[in-house]
């Protein structure tokens, strides 16, 4: 099998904290290749952000531990480098951005500044020819009149102009990944859409590997090549975008489905998946969605569900999606 | 603004002039003064005049920059701008200090959150706070003036900057406190902040995102707060001065308030409060120089 | 229909939260907790904080001195003095040694505990109750009676507070009472006349976050009175930093009592205090240096007691820190 380009192979981790031990990351897979779009779906706790988290190197730790697994970049482990040869890598080789733009940007400084700030550390380039390539890229991610913008503050743009300047500043360096942390959920749906239609191009030109994390169903459907579902910190499924909608075989992605609102459900009550999510502090015991379960029975509570095959690159992690998958 | 200058100033005026009390008790030595010299004075201060007409009268003269004179013929002028300069050393000498040492200590402290170096800092921080000014000056002066020798336990009539040192230090200590522990609260808020997660996640080097990141904004109150501590502190040596035997402003402010030297006291806090009101002016301008929030408002 | 679960700080918080594991950040518990309100959970963490209880034991111990002194002197008085006593060193009978006039420092201390804390209080009071009632009506009230209350406010503030007691205090004529209740009205006055400004400041600035919130408005909606608005809604509401101001001022006030009453301004004799106290030895410092420091120690921990107890205080109600 030829390498991935990134490679999480069973990660691990947990939080500790004064109450107790939070399992945050309990055993998660994923791959992504050059050109490919992975978006990782999930609920608020399912350790969606804790993974890119992990894989950028910026988790706080203490109180986060990664007690487990491998993180594999063009087949180096991430996690046994130095740190000085991992600061190369984050920012210029893979990159991030961030849900809200106003507070992840600094507000003391121009966004020309910052986006230059990658050239003059990356390359040590001054900050002149950094403001000069600062302008390119603001002009890449379509922002209008750049050039006379270039020298102001975060907070005199909007929401979606600066939600471009993080994405400016994160493709700066061409970077081979780049992972997008929910960077339309703060955006009115036009503008979520634009900027959805940007990230796209730019991945199609720059051939980089995207891994979008988000909540909302509706975004994931025109952009992703391949979905992850995760759970309580686990990765419930995995397939294709077109078996995931069509074919979904994890009663949680099922229920998601079900969630979303249909034009042609007009009259209907809205579905939604009874229950709340697990506090990772105390994980239900076998299979952690069992609770909110439909198809409960007494071996989901005994024992964890391994991740089954339910057919070529769909797996799920249920002992019963064969009936699930049957509908 | 001078609404704010011509009420400050007015109250004071009516606090000097108007409250109870027999302006010129002492005067004259041990007897009562007599009735000439009462009625001279009286013409020459205004104090037969209703108190907004004083007032107005005081007002126009000083506009003219007429501060007037002491009872005993010294212009009030001569006298301040005798006690200033004096004053206006030992304040920027404690202005420094208090720089240096409070931003580093308060950079440590956040750094070492809730490490050694933090609750010792903090611990320190709070006890200065807690002993009133005047007793950490006579222990200043007591340890390091008489008993160990290192500074001269008195200021002389030259004040110079190495007799200035040590009142120096007890008059920053309490901002230095202060300064300290704001930069600790702000450097520690900052650094938990968002766009610290993103300049990490830049690649940019631990050193780089504090240092120039965090620090930055973490500045901001507190180059506001020293600012606005400079006026403070060119009027509240008062008990620094006493201590150390300094004659500048605070020493003449407190002579003549004992003396009941009207005239020279509403100069003295006239000018004070306008330097005080000024320098708060400038530091809202620095403000708004430094945060771009509140310059592009 | 008071929220009491409105967050209460003197500087609104500026970064969004998102949905990412910083700190630890968790979702929410299944089960359904008992209501919380900001008062039980600072209550809570007060309880546990040995600041807190420290500080506690510590103004317990001063409140002592300052009601029931004898028990502290063991029935010793403190104008009992001998002057062939004068100015002797610390000793197993005189604990703090005898001051210029023969007086045991020990007894004069603890007694001189009551003035300094009374006007401590009082001072403290006096600024809550001026200082927040009009820092409430400006902050509620808003256009041009905030206008003018802060106009007014700038203009005291503009005075330093030293400054101004001593005016204050150097109009008084010289009177002939050793009243303690009169003498110690009389600096609660000259300190309360400029102190209030600092009060009226977080009052209104914190009065005026509470009244644009949502409660605040739906309780104005179904026809409440501002009177019944303010007294029911804002002012519980506002009270958490003026209550972390409030009790690290009284540390202040009990210092600038002190430093007043070191220039010969504040309590006369022959009134105790530990300022007068520190004042009269003064000019022994290098020959009795003991008359000087006791008090002056006594004087630095009761501050220090009230700041701490600010503190813990400020930590404990401080959502931002939880």
């Amino acid at each position: 099998m030829s390498e991935h380009l990134l490679d999480v192979d069973d990660l691990y981790v947990e939080f500790r904290t004064r109450d107790g031990v939070a399992e945050a990351i309990n055993g998660v897979s994923y791959t992504l290749d050059a050109g490919e779009t992975l978006a990782v779906l999930g609920e608020s706790g399912s350790g969606k952000s804790v993974t890119a988290q992990t894989i950028m190197g910026i988790l706080d730790m203490p109180p986060g531990f990664i007690t487990g697994g491998r993180i594999l970049y063009n087949g180096k482990d991430l996690l046994t480098m130095p740190e000085s040869e991992r600061q190369k890598i984050r920012g210029a080789e893979i990159a991030m951005i961030f849900q809200d733009s106003l507070s992840a940007l600094n507000p003391v400084f121009t966004v020309g500044d910052q986006i230059a700030e990658m050239f003059q550390v990356h390359r040590g380039m001054s900050k002149k020819e950094g403001m000069a390539k600062a302008v390119d890229l603001m002009e890449q991610v379509r922002i209008p009149a750049a050039k006379d913008r270039v020298k102001d503050y975060p907070h005199q743009f909007s929401g979606g102009m600066r939600q471009r300047i993080m994405i400016a500043m994160a493709i700066s360096l061409d970077p081979k990944v780049l992972i997008a942390d929910e960077p339309t959920t703060a955006l009115d749906v036009t503008v979520q859409a634009q900027i959805m239609d940007l990230l796209k191009d730019l991945q199609r030109e720059r051939n980089m590997g995207m891994i979008l994390i988000t909540h909302d169903l509706g975004v994931v459907a025109g952009v992703a090549d391949k979905i992850a579902v995760m759970y309580a910190g686990r990765i419930v499924e995995s397939a294709n975008v077109w078996d995931l909608y069509a074919k979904p075989a994890h009663p949680y992605t099922q229920g998601l489905l079900d969630s979303m609102p249909r034009v042609d459900s007009k009259g209907e009550e809205l579905y939604a998946i009874k229950g709340l999510p697990p506090s990772l502090l105390a994980l239900p015991p076998g299979c952690n969605f069992n609770p909110r379960c439909p198809h409960r029975r007494e071996r989901c509570v005994r024992e964890v569900p391994p991740t089954e095959e339910v057919a070529e690159n769909h797996t799920a992690a249920c002992f019963f999606w064969k009936e699930v998958a049957r509908g | 603004m001078i609404p704010v200058v011509i009420g400050t100033t007015f109250i004071i005026y009516a606090m000097v002039w108007a409250l109870p009390g027999d302006p010129f008790v002492g005067k004259c030595g041990d007897r009562p003064c007599p009735a000439s010299y009462i009625a001279e004075m009286r013409a020459k201060f205004n104090l037969d005049d209703s108190l907004p007409v004083q007032y107005g009268k005081y007002l126009w003269n000083l506009l003219q920059g007429n501060f007037g004179e002491s009872f005993s013929g010294r212009t009030v002028w001569s006298e301040i701008t005798q006690a200033f300069p004096v004053t206006f050393r030992l304040a920027l000498i404690a202005i420094i200090i208090e720089i240096v040492i409070g931003i580093t200590a308060g950079v440590l402290a956040a750094l070492n959150r809730g490490g050694f170096w933090d609750n010792l800092i903090l611990v320190t921080t709070l006890i200065v706070i807690s002993i009133p000014v005047f007793v950490i000056g006579f222990l200043a002066q007591f340890t390091f003036g008489i008993k160990l020798g290192w500074f001269p336990p008195t200021v002389g009539p030259n004040a110079t900057v190495y007799e200035l040192i040590l009142p120096a230090f007890v008059l920053a200590s309490l901002s230095l406190a202060y300064v300290a522990r704001l930069m600790r609260g702000n450097l520690a808020e900052n650094l938990r902040a968002d766009y610290v997660r993103t300049a990490t996640s830049k690649g940019l080097s631990r050193r780089r995102v504090i240092g120039r990141h965090a620090v930055r904004n973490s500045l901001i109150p507190v180059v506001t707060f020293i600012g606005a501590d400079f006026g403070a502190l060119l009027g509240g040596a008062i008990v620094t001065e006493g201590i150390f035997n300094i004659r500048g402003i605070g020493g003449l402010l407190y002579l003549s308030i004992r003396t009941r030297e009207g005239a020279t006291v509403v100069g003295v806090v006239t000018v004070l409060v306008l330097v005080f009101l000024l320098v708060n002016l400038l530091v809202d301008i620095l403000y708004g120089a430094i945060d771009p929030r509140i310059r592009y408002e | 229909m008071s929220d009491p679960n409105a967050s209460v700080s003197a500087a609104a918080p500026e970064t969004v939260e998102t949905e990412t594991y910083r700190g630890s950040s968790l979702p929410p518990e299944p089960t359904a907790d008992k209501p919380r309100s900001l008062w039980s959970d600072a209550w809570r963490e007060l309880r546990s904080s040995k600041i807190f209880i420290l500080s506690g034991i510590l103004i317990f111990v001063f409140l002592i001195m300052t009601f029931f002194p004898s028990l502290l002197t063991f029935g010793k008085d403190p104008y009992t003095c001998d002057l062939t006593l004068s100015r002797q060193g610390p000793s197993s009978t005189a604990w703090f040694g005898y001051d210029n006039n023969g007086c045991d420092v020990y007894t004069r201390t603890i007694y001189g505990a009551k003035a300094s804390i009374l006007v401590g209080v009082f001072a403290t009071a006096f600024t809550m109750l001026v200082g927040g009632f009009i820092g409430v009506i400006a902050g509620f009230f808003g256009g041009w009676v905030d206008s003018i209350l802060s106009r007014l406010t700038d203009i005291f503030f503009g005075i330093p507070l030293l400054l101004g007691g001593i005016l204050v205090l150097s109009s008084f004529p010289a009177s002939d009472s050793t009243n303690l209740y009169g003498e110690v009205g009389k600096v609660v006055l000259a300190l309360g006349i400029l102190g209030w400004t600092s009060m009226t400041r977080i009052m209104r600035s914190s009065v005026i976050q509470v009244r644009n919130a949502d409660f605040v408005i739906a309780a104005r909606a179904l026809g409440a009175s501002s009177g019944r608005i303010i007294r029911k809604h804002v002012v519980p509401n506002s009270l958490a930093p003026l209550i972390v101001v409030a009790t690290i001022s009284l540390g202040g006030y009990i210092g600038a009592e002190a430093t007043l009453s070191f220039l010969g301004l504040g309590l006369q004799p022959p009134v105790i205090s530990w300022g007068t106290m520190i004042n009269d030895a003064q000019p022994y410092i290098r020959v009795a240096p003991f008359m000087l420091f006791f008090p002056a120690i006594f004087l630095s921990v009761a501050v220090l007691s009230f700041i701490m107890l600010g503190d813990a205080v400020r930590e404990a109600l401080d959502p931002k820190l939880r």
